[in-house]
């Protein structure tokens, strides 16, 4: 009886001793890079397409023989669009799974949620999406763009004369931290060229939206004033009727731009365009953008959604913040391997003016300092197909400056990443 | 000043000749954006009926310009040459235009509409150059004006020039533009006459008092447009409201089935839609504007048989458990999701407006009613006519009515209760699907689409009240209206919560809901 347990006990401890070797042995071969994006509730619309993307690269990667020798192993987690559980799955990330690094986050809500956990346990997140700025962890990289990196430079286009020459601006947003952050800042940048507050209008609605009548009939009121332009920074799919409601009453572009800082190729997939020619977008790469790498990075995307049977595999768009995941993915993967090792302090000085050439067509900087990427600008006029092609671009990429010089006591803040708390 | 300004359009255009041996068409294709749009503003001030057919083909985006810059046209046959008959040196690149350039173009195009034979093309150019005409084209404007025989385009031109001549040297001639502009509605009249009246902007004591009266009567055309446009949109919303409660009052209302699933049934409806038209464009793409009416009698039988097997299969079991049939349906929501996702994609589908649903009409200046929302508003309307006429001049609707009433006497009566309540269970879907049908021409069509309008639809049917039709009609329209009249005044977020608050209170004060049903029928 005595013996028969031990023999159990025994084989028990030495099949746990064996699992536990293999999983060292396995650990030993990969590197684990986590993904964090919402594959259900309201923003999997958006993110779904970013976690594809970054599996996509790290086949990419995996193909040319990994990183430091050693294959990239992907764990793939949904937070389900409820901000409070991506702290929760980044914290399963980091201390179960041990990832060397994050690629997550679309909404600037779900970042600041789960900065706190990353900061405590000295994690290493990219946030691949445009956002307001007024941020710079010493754990997160910036790959999307700050506001003087999309919104100031698409403002200035829409004063320019070939812009329209706007004298009054409608700033419409959904209402949360991302739009009302960035109309401050473009209040302020429109008074330092001398547009007064009679000549901006502010107007804000929930999310996912539908009714614009109101909206649209008060935009047309306000043009009447003068050439106007709308800045929207209307998010997710409100923007659909939005955009219906303009054509169907008779807003033309050619009459009042909407510059939109939120719709990009993937957006516009559920949109008959053809009303929409001529409205604006602002962003830092577009699929339309014609170079080699862009010809490449577009053709590698098609195909691995065919390959992979993703849904409406034939009719996939590529679209900025899918770049800028892509982007990020290799210049870690550079930054591994420059460091010789995946420790986060290491690979974050070995980050510091790391160089990728991008899709966008330009080789793109990660700054020494602020931890964002230096990229250039594009305005892009919505055409027929769902594309978008370029009016106006930079002549090259900008620095970021995620504290906006527009809003009151950013000066003082430093240009090195301090922790938030 | 604006005629300096056209002196030195003038000088310009004479030296152009000179400068342009290639041709207008050449020197475009080659000119920077901003040579192309003084190009532009001079063309629209000396239209010339040659350049029409480049005109036209700016407007149409088929410009093109090949190696050695020269001007092209994209035609069905591939590129010709817009000037003589060249061939392309490699493959000619599509102009790119801008916003401004495109403005300017509408403008010549207007222009050189006034010289066209048919009257009805001259007056709509002259209805765009009310709008857009510089002043530079004041004189080519009171030329068309002197020789024209239409009394319709001559009125047209006439406003047209009155919004240029605001600033014109003769206090009489300027006196007759404001008395002018104050006969029409326009917003844009509103805002010229406005800063006619700044201070120092008009000199003459006549000229300000007539621009002060004018004005008062365009605002007061304005605002009987602007109320009008409150109205409408406050039916369209409660169209849109009523579309998506209706087949929730009939299975919560009179079968007393909490269904969380209802949206879905909506969802459905839409993505039915959206199949519907994918067949079209594959299988009789030259029908294709007749999609929708199509789908609805496919959403219906959709949605009506899935709505069934539902009833049959699941909520049979728990008639008389509430909490049950609110989690077991709210399930079924799930799964519906669920599998619309894996079908179909996360992403929105396209479903696109037939022509016939696009656009609007003009009704005033300021007032444009969308197709779409015409539409169904008639179609809202329609449904609930019919779905009254079913419930109450039909052997189904007594049957249904009778089941709702009392179920034991109802069955004592011989009444099968059993078919009873999957047909009227998936009649209520089935409008539902209808619903989806309307929704999907003006919102999202997304696995979610359902989520968002379940809300709404139970609020419609508690606040008219459980088991009354006539109630959900009054409360979708009230509510509809209600958030219309308060957005303008408070923003849409606001005015969303001040309407739930609304409701809460109401509902507190009156648990029965607008109608209540009266006598021994309450179980």
């Amino acid at each position: 009886m005595q013996r028969r347990s031990l023999i159990k006990a025994f084989t028990l401890s030495a099949s746990i001793a064996a699992m536990g070797l293999s999983w060292t042995v396995q650990a030993a071969e990969t590197i684990k890079v986590g993904i964090l994006h919402s594959l259900s509730g309201t923003m999997a619309i958006s993110e779904t397409s970013l976690k594809d993307m970054a599996l996509m690269t790290i086949d990419e990667i995996n193909a040319k023989g990994g990183v430091l020798g050693k294959q990239l192993e992907p764990v793939v987690v949904d937070p389900a669009s409820n901000w409070p559980l991506f702290a929760e799955r980044g914290r399963q990330l980091l201390t179960q799974d041990k990832v060397a690094v994050t690629f997550g986050c679309w909404t600037s809500v779900s970042r600041k949620s789960v900065l706190p956990v990353y900061e405590e346990l000295n994690g290493l997140l990219f946030y691949p999406v445009q956002y307001e700025g007024e941020e710079m962890s010493p754990n997160v990289f910036y790959t999307g763009a700050a506001p003087n990196q999309q919104a100031i430079p698409a403002v200035e286009y829409l004063l320019s004369e070939d812009g329209g020459g706007a004298k009054r601006f409608f700033l419409l947003g959904t209402d949360y931290v991302y739009p009302r952050t960035t109309n401050k800042i473009l209040r302020a940048f429109l008074h330092s060229k001398g547009v007064q507050d009679k000549d901006i209008e502010e107007v804000y609605t929930p999310f996912g939206h539908s009714d614009y009548q109101t909206i649209v009939a008060n935009i047309k009121k306000f043009s009447a004033g003068g050439k106007t332009a709308v800045v929207s920074t209307v998010n997710g799919d409100s923007n659909v009727p939005f955009y219906k409601e303009l054509a169907n009453q008779g807003i033309e572009a050619t009459d009042v731009p909407v510059v939109a800082f939120s719709v990009g190729e993937e957006e516009l997939r559920g949109i008959d365009t053809k009303p929409l020619v001529g409205h604006l977008a602002a962003w830092n790469y577009f699929q339309s953008v014609e170079n080699p790498v862009n010809e490449k990075f577009v053709a590698d995307w098609k195909a691995y959604a065919k390959a992979k049977k993703l849904p409406n595999a034939d009719t996939v768009v590529t679209n900025d913040p899918m770049e800028a995941t892509y982007v990020g993915i290799h210049m870690w993967a550079q930054a591994v391997e420059k460091a010789g090792t995946t420790d986060v302090d290491k690979v974050r000085a070995a980050m510091a003016g790391q160089e990728f050439a991008a899709p966008s067509g330009f080789t793109l900087k990660m700054d020494e300092k602020n931890h964002h990427l230096h990229k250039p600008v594009m305005i892009g006029e919505v055409q027929d197909d769902g594309q978008f092609s370029v009016v106006w671009e930079t002549d090259g990429p900008i620095r970021a400056q995620p504290w906006s010089p527009y809003i009151e006591g950013n000066d003082k803040k430093g240009d090195t990443p301090v922790k938030s708390n | 000043m604006p005629y300096a300004f056209a002196r030195i359009l003038l000088s310009l255009l004479l030296l152009l000749p000179l400068a342009a041996q290639a041709g207008e068409a050449d020197d475009f294709v080659a000119a920077s954006a901003t040579q192309q749009a003084k190009l532009l503003e001079s063309w629209a001030a000396m239209p010339d009926l040659k350049r029409q057919p480049l005109l036209d083909a700016l407007q149409q985006g088929r410009v093109a310009a090949d190696g050695d810059k020269r001007a092209f046209v994209e035609t069905d046959a591939g590129y010709r040459a817009a000037e003589g008959d060249a061939e392309p040196q490699g493959t000619p690149r599509k102009l790119r235009l801008n916003n401004r350039l495109r403005g300017l173009i509408a403008n010549a195009q207007a222009s050189h509409g006034l010289l066209a034979e048919d009257a009805a093309v001259r007056l709509s150019a002259a209805r765009q150059l009310q709008k857009s005409a510089q002043p530079a084209q004041l004189p080519l404007l009171a030329q068309a004006q002197a020789r024209e025989d239409d009394d319709a385009v001559r009125d047209a031109l006439t406003l047209a020039l009155a919004n240029l001549q605001l600033v014109d040297a003769n206090p009489a001639v300027r006196l007759a533009a404001v008395r002018l502009l104050g006969e029409t509605g326009e917003p844009l009249a509103r805002t010229r006459l406005e800063n006619l009246l700044e201070p120092g902007v008009e000199s003459d004591a006549g000229v300000r008092t007539a621009a002060e009266t004018s004005l008062a009567q365009v605002k007061r055309k304005l605002l009987i447009g602007e109320l009008l446009g409150q109205a409408f949109s406050g039916m369209s919303l409660g169209s849109i409201l009523l579309l998506a409660a209706l087949g929730l009052a009939i299975t919560f209302g009179l079968l007393g089935v909490i269904n969380m699933a209802h949206g879905e049934m909506l969802m459905l409806g839409a993505y039915s839609t959206y199949m519907v038209q994918i067949l079209f464009q594959r299988f009789a793409p030259e029908a294709l504007a007749l999609y929708p009416l199509v789908a609805l009698p496919v959403a219906f039988c959709v949605t009506a048989v899935i709505g069934m097997a539902l009833e049959r299969t699941v909520i049979r079991h728990l008639y008389g458990r509430p909490l049950e049939t609110l989690l077991a349906t709210w399930g079924i929501s799930l799964i519906l999701i669920q599998l619309v996702r894996v079908l179909f994609g996360a992403q929105n589908v396209e479903v696109a407006n037939p022509y016939w649903l696009s656009g609007g009409i003009q009704v005033l200046p300021n007032l444009v009613l969308p197709y779409n929302r015409i539409v169904i508003i008639g179609f809202a309307l329609a449904v609930v006519v019919l779905t009254w006429l079913l419930l109450n001049k039909t052997r189904l609707g007594l049957n249904v009515r009778a089941v709702t009433q009392n179920r034991n006497m109802a069955a004592c009566c011989g009444v099968p209760t059993g078919r009873v309540d999957m047909l009227a269970f998936g009649l209520g879907s089935g409008i539902a699907g209808l619903g989806g049908v309307a929704l999907s021409q003006i919102g999202n069509v997304g696995p979610d689409l359902g989520q968002s309008y379940i809300i709404d639809s139970f609020l419609v049917v508690v606040l008219g009240g459980v088991g009354q039709l006539a109630g959900s009609v009054m409360a979708a329209f009230g509510l509809g209206i209600a958030n219309k009249i308060l957005e303008p005044q408070i923003g849409a977020v606001l005015g969303k919560i001040l309407i739930l608050a609304l409701i809460i209170l109401f509902i507190q004060k009156r648990p029965q809901g607008l109608f209540a049903l009266k006598g021994r029928v309450i179980d």
